[in-house]
């Protein structure tokens, strides 16, 4: 028999019953609550990710909600300038540092990655497990820098200096906050890179990995390279306000777009993190339910590579009107064309899987669809203000706010709830209730559409972002915008009430390939899997995508 | 017995490049944490020349040389430490580590000296003198202050990192071998771990091994010979190594930068 | 091709530790040079020749103190990618700050 070599420093002694029961029923050495936030399993990891994510997404939601509804008319609605300020800047921290970032990656990526590549767990387990202890630090050390010192952080979640170094509200320790969660993602990142190189299964070379193992693979890189430019960033805003060293104060000398220049080599890359996950997720999804091999396998692989490329060096095309000069903006702006590319060579390619494939319209594929959707005109109104004419005039209005939400939830958002839906029997052994999922879905797209889609109108028109009063002309559209918040937020809680239930009380569901078109090797294993999710590490001798030798006709 | 011996399979040895993988994928991040500030002196440099140049003349050339190579001796004798457990010299390796923690608390105290010298002088950030000097050199001693301050941490970091190594490696066996269930240790069911001599007798016999026998493992102390030495064993030395040379190719560029511009 | 977890078993010969006094030796000798040039008035150039001979220097150590010269393409590459990286960023940054 093969011994299959674990790699990790502690020499780990299996269960008799490691591979007889799942996950959930093996008995380790501890049992509750501590085997679960003690655990280096990656499947339990995950979980832990994914719950506290969904929690925080919960809370940022709520703050959404709130926001909508305070401007839902002009002036004074609900809270003051002040709170709006607040309520702002949390929605973004939260919704960026504690669920958009940790995204795809660390929660599905940490239970199906090693499975996706034949392995038993990741290169590091424990360091994975200190990732989601440093996640919930700093989830905590955020949340108390709400409580503490000067109160909630008014900057916006960009932290733009100088206002960031002058204001009384504490930025230090939300500062410090978000450097913990950096750290968290980087050694997620490292974690990743190095199981697939060194823990795929014999036979699996990179280009007989799935979709989904070449994007956790690209952002990996860009959590490792990009990170820690924002952890020096934070610091650097911390040491400014408590020493005053002068680096972004201008009376020092100092240059606060100096700031947003390192501010933004790590938040652009950042955005590409948050999706490029999400576009594997889809690419895997679509496969599956279409019940076809992916168009272009190596170029939406290629593809991968080329956006964690690309999209570190358009950074400053956040910054086209804050004072930079037009050299920089002709340079930053001819680059982020080129970015937009590789996006496009994912799409095309996913057409071209669905067409003349056997769509099954799960939900799992519904998602994915309206994420083709939504991500198209997200990435369409991306071109747009990357084009400096453009920019100019639509620059912190709410076309950007629409665009990016477009992006991030449209696609990120999109792509989880496919993924969840997808992967839902893997992880628990059940399917989910079936018509409400419909329901939910069919809420939630088109209360996203509602709730977004006339911002571009707004900000086309000179509605500004932040801003807690307007003009009467703007009413109308934030009216339906509003009410597009409310359709959107029942799909969501419809979505998720339908999901926790389905854990307990969805229809049994035990067998490895559910939806019957799974080819990776996750759909190879019981469901939910057992501990060290393989008896024997499977030899690979076939695309990802392809049918069995035997299977084919 | 023997026949028992040779079907016992040595259960899970450490994948020693993919921890060595890691960690340099870790040490590129502190490599990127320092760029960003790199960057800025960079910017800075190159909008207040005279400034920069003006302010270098305030910082002690001697004391910032002295430091350079007592870190870089600390390199050598951290390069020293692992060689010598290449060499299977154990001792060795535990007074060249002694010596590397020894040239990295050098390196503190001189520097609590040297800033000691400069804030008695009000040469530090915020102070009211400093901020009455030119704008570039405000600048100047901001970063400086900050970027050797982050490589002191990062040296501080380094002296307990290497202490606990010294722990380790001083109490550490000089093999260890493991024989796990489920991996070959049931074909020495019934049998019993005896050390024998050449000809054959037994010096001394262990329990019979049994079903309950989840995992034998034989260390050793007394093999001080070179080629019984695993390197992967000392896999977290030649890590901490890793990062102490980056500690030490940190301050190589901070150097010249700050204390030679003049 | 998934890599062969036995590969390392390619054991060569330990290095002597004369080499490593000779690396230091080297790196001592170049503190020296770069302490001297500093006090010539090289007047621009002499950020080029300090940040040169601090590159050779942190080459030396990359190659000879952290083994680099042992291990295989993957480690050269990381190091590429990652001073590549720095140089972008600091780079394009100037494409802006040059240019005000």
């Amino acid at each position: 028999m093969a011994v299959y070599p674990r790699h990790d420093d502690h020499e780990h002694v299996s269960a008799p019953d490691a591979n007889e029961v799942d996950f959930y029923h093996y008995q380790g050495r501890w049992s509750g609550l501590a085997s679960w936030i003690f655990s280096t399993d990656h499947k339990r990891i995950g979980l832990m990710y994914l719950t506290l994510m969904l929690s925080f997404f919960l809370v940022g939601m709520s703050l959404g909600f709130l926001m909508r509804l305070e401007l839902i008319a002009p002036g004074r609605t609900i809270v003051d300038a002040q709170t709006y300020n607040v309520f702002f800047t949390l929605h973004g921290v939260i919704m960026i540092f504690l669920f958009v970032i940790p995204g795809l990656s660390a929660s599905l990526g940490n239970f199906i990655l090693p499975i996706m590549i034949g392995a038993k767990d990741v290169q590091f387990p424990r360091i994975n497990l200190l990732s989601w202890w440093l996640f919930l630090t700093g989830a905590v050390l955020a949340v108390t820098a709400l409580f503490t010192g000067g109160g909630p952080p008014d900057t916006g979640w960009t932290f733009y200096a100088p206002y960031s170094i002058r204001t009384g509200t504490n930025i230090t320790l939300a500062a410090f906050a978000v450097f913990v969660l950096g750290f968290s993602s980087i050694l997620t990142g490292l974690n990743f890179v190095t199981t697939i190189h060194r823990m795929r299964a014999p036979g699996m070379g990179f280009f007989r990995m799935p979709l989904f193992v070449w994007a956790v693979y690209a952002t990996g890189w860009l959590q490792v390279v990009a990170t820690p430019v924002i952890g020096i960033t934070l610091v650097l805003i911390m040491v400014e306000r408590s020493f005053g060293i002068g680096v972004f104060d201008p009376v020092k000398g100092g240059d606060p777009i100096l700031y947003q220049h390192l501010f933004w080599i790590y938040s652009h890359p950042a955005v590409y993190i948050m999706i490029l996950p999400a576009l594997g997720a889809i690419s895997d999804i679509i496969s599956v339910h279409a019940r076809r091999t992916i168009f272009g396998y190596s170029f939406i692989a290629m593809s991968s590579i080329a956006i964690a490329l690309f999209g570190s060096i358009v950074w400053a095309h956040h910054m086209f009107v804050s004072g930079n000069s037009l050299v920089a903006n002709f340079v930053f702006s001819l680059l982020t064309m080129i970015v937009a590319i590789p996006s496009a060579v994912k799409v095309f390619n996913w057409v071209a899987t669905l067409y003349k494939g056997s769509i099954q319209l799960e939900t799992p594929m519904l998602y994915a669809l309206a994420f083709i959707f939504i991500f198209m005109i997200g990435g369409f109104s991306g071109m747009m203000i990357g084009v400096l004419a453009v920019d100019v005039h639509v620059h912190d209005t709410y076309f950007i706010v629409a665009h990016f939400h477009y992006i991030l939830f449209g696609g990120l958002g999109f792509s989880l709830f496919a993924s969840l839906h997808h992967w839902f029997p893997k992880m628990f052994g059940r399917m989910y209730h079936q018509v409400p999922s419909k329901i939910a879905w069919f809420l939630t797209f088109i209360g996203f559409n509602v709730l977004y889609g006339p911002m571009f109108i707004l900000g086309w028109e000179g509605m500004p972002r932040r801003y807690y009063d307007y003009l009467p002309q703007f009413q109308l559209w934030h009216v339906v915008s509003t009410v597009g918040s409310w359709i959107m937020i029942a799909g969501i809680l419809t979505m998720i009430i339908n999901l926790v239930h389905s854990i307990k009380h969805g229809k049994v569901c035990k067998e490895p390939n559910p939806w019957g078109g799974g080819r990776t090797l996750e759909w190879t294993v019981p469901s939910p899997p057992p501990l060290e999710n393989f008896r024997e590490i499977p030899v690979v001798n076939r695309g990802p995508y392809d049918l069995e030798p035997s299977e084919s006709k | 017995m023997s026949a028992t011996t040779n079907s016992l399979v040595l259960a899970h040895h450490k994948d020693y490049r993919g921890s060595k993988f890691g960690i340099w994928l870790f040490l590129m991040t502190e490599v990127v944490l320092f760029g960003g500030m790199f960057l800025l002196y960079s910017v800075y440099r190159s909008k207040y020349p005279s400034d920069f140049h003006h302010a270098a003349e305030e910082l002690n050339t001697l004391l910032g040389t002295i430091n350079t190579l007592v870190l870089l001796t600390s390199s050598l004798t951290m390069a020293l430490s692992i060689a010598a457990t290449h060499h299977g010299n154990r001792k060795l390796a535990l007074w060249m580590l002694a010596v590397t923690i020894l040239c990295a608390c050098t390196f503190l105290v001189i520097k609590y000296f040297e800033w000691g010298a400069k804030f008695h002088h009000g040469i530090y950030p915020g102070s009211a003198h400093l901020a009455a000097f030119p704008k570039g050199e405000i600048l100047f001693f901001g970063l400086y202050f900050t970027m050797a301050g982050v490589h002191g941490i990062h040296v501080l970091v380094g002296v307990v990192l290497l202490t606990v190594m010294f722990i380790r490696v001083a109490g550490q066996p000089n093999a260890k071998l493991s024989f796990v269930a489920g991996h070959g240790l049931q074909h020495a069911e019934g049998g019993n771990l005896a050390v024998v001599d050449a000809q054959g007798k037994v010096l001394w016999k262990g329990d019979p091994i049994d079903s309950t026998i989840q995992r034998i493992d034989v260390r050793t102390r007394f093999w001080p010979v070179k080629s019984r030495f695993k390197v992967e064993d000392f896999n977290q030395l030649e890590n901490s190594g890793l990062y102490w040379h980056i500690v030490d190719i940190i301050w190589i560029f901070l150097f010249p930068l700050f204390y030679l511009i003049t | 091709m998934s890599h062969d977890h036995h590969e390392e078993a390619k054991h060569h010969e330990p290095v002597g530790y004369g080499t490593y006094f000779i690396t230091w030796f080297a790196l001592v000798f170049l503190t020296a040079i770069t302490v001297t040039a500093a006090g010539l008035h090289l007047g621009a150039a002499s950020v080029i020749v300090a940040l040169c001979i601090a590159t050779i220097k942190a080459g030396i150590v990359l190659y000879l103190f952290m083994h680099l010269k042992y291990e295989d393409a993957t480690f050269h590459r990381l190091i590429l990618i990652v001073i590549a990286a720095l140089a972008i960023f600091i780079g394009l940054t100037f494409t802006d700050t040059a240019f005000r």
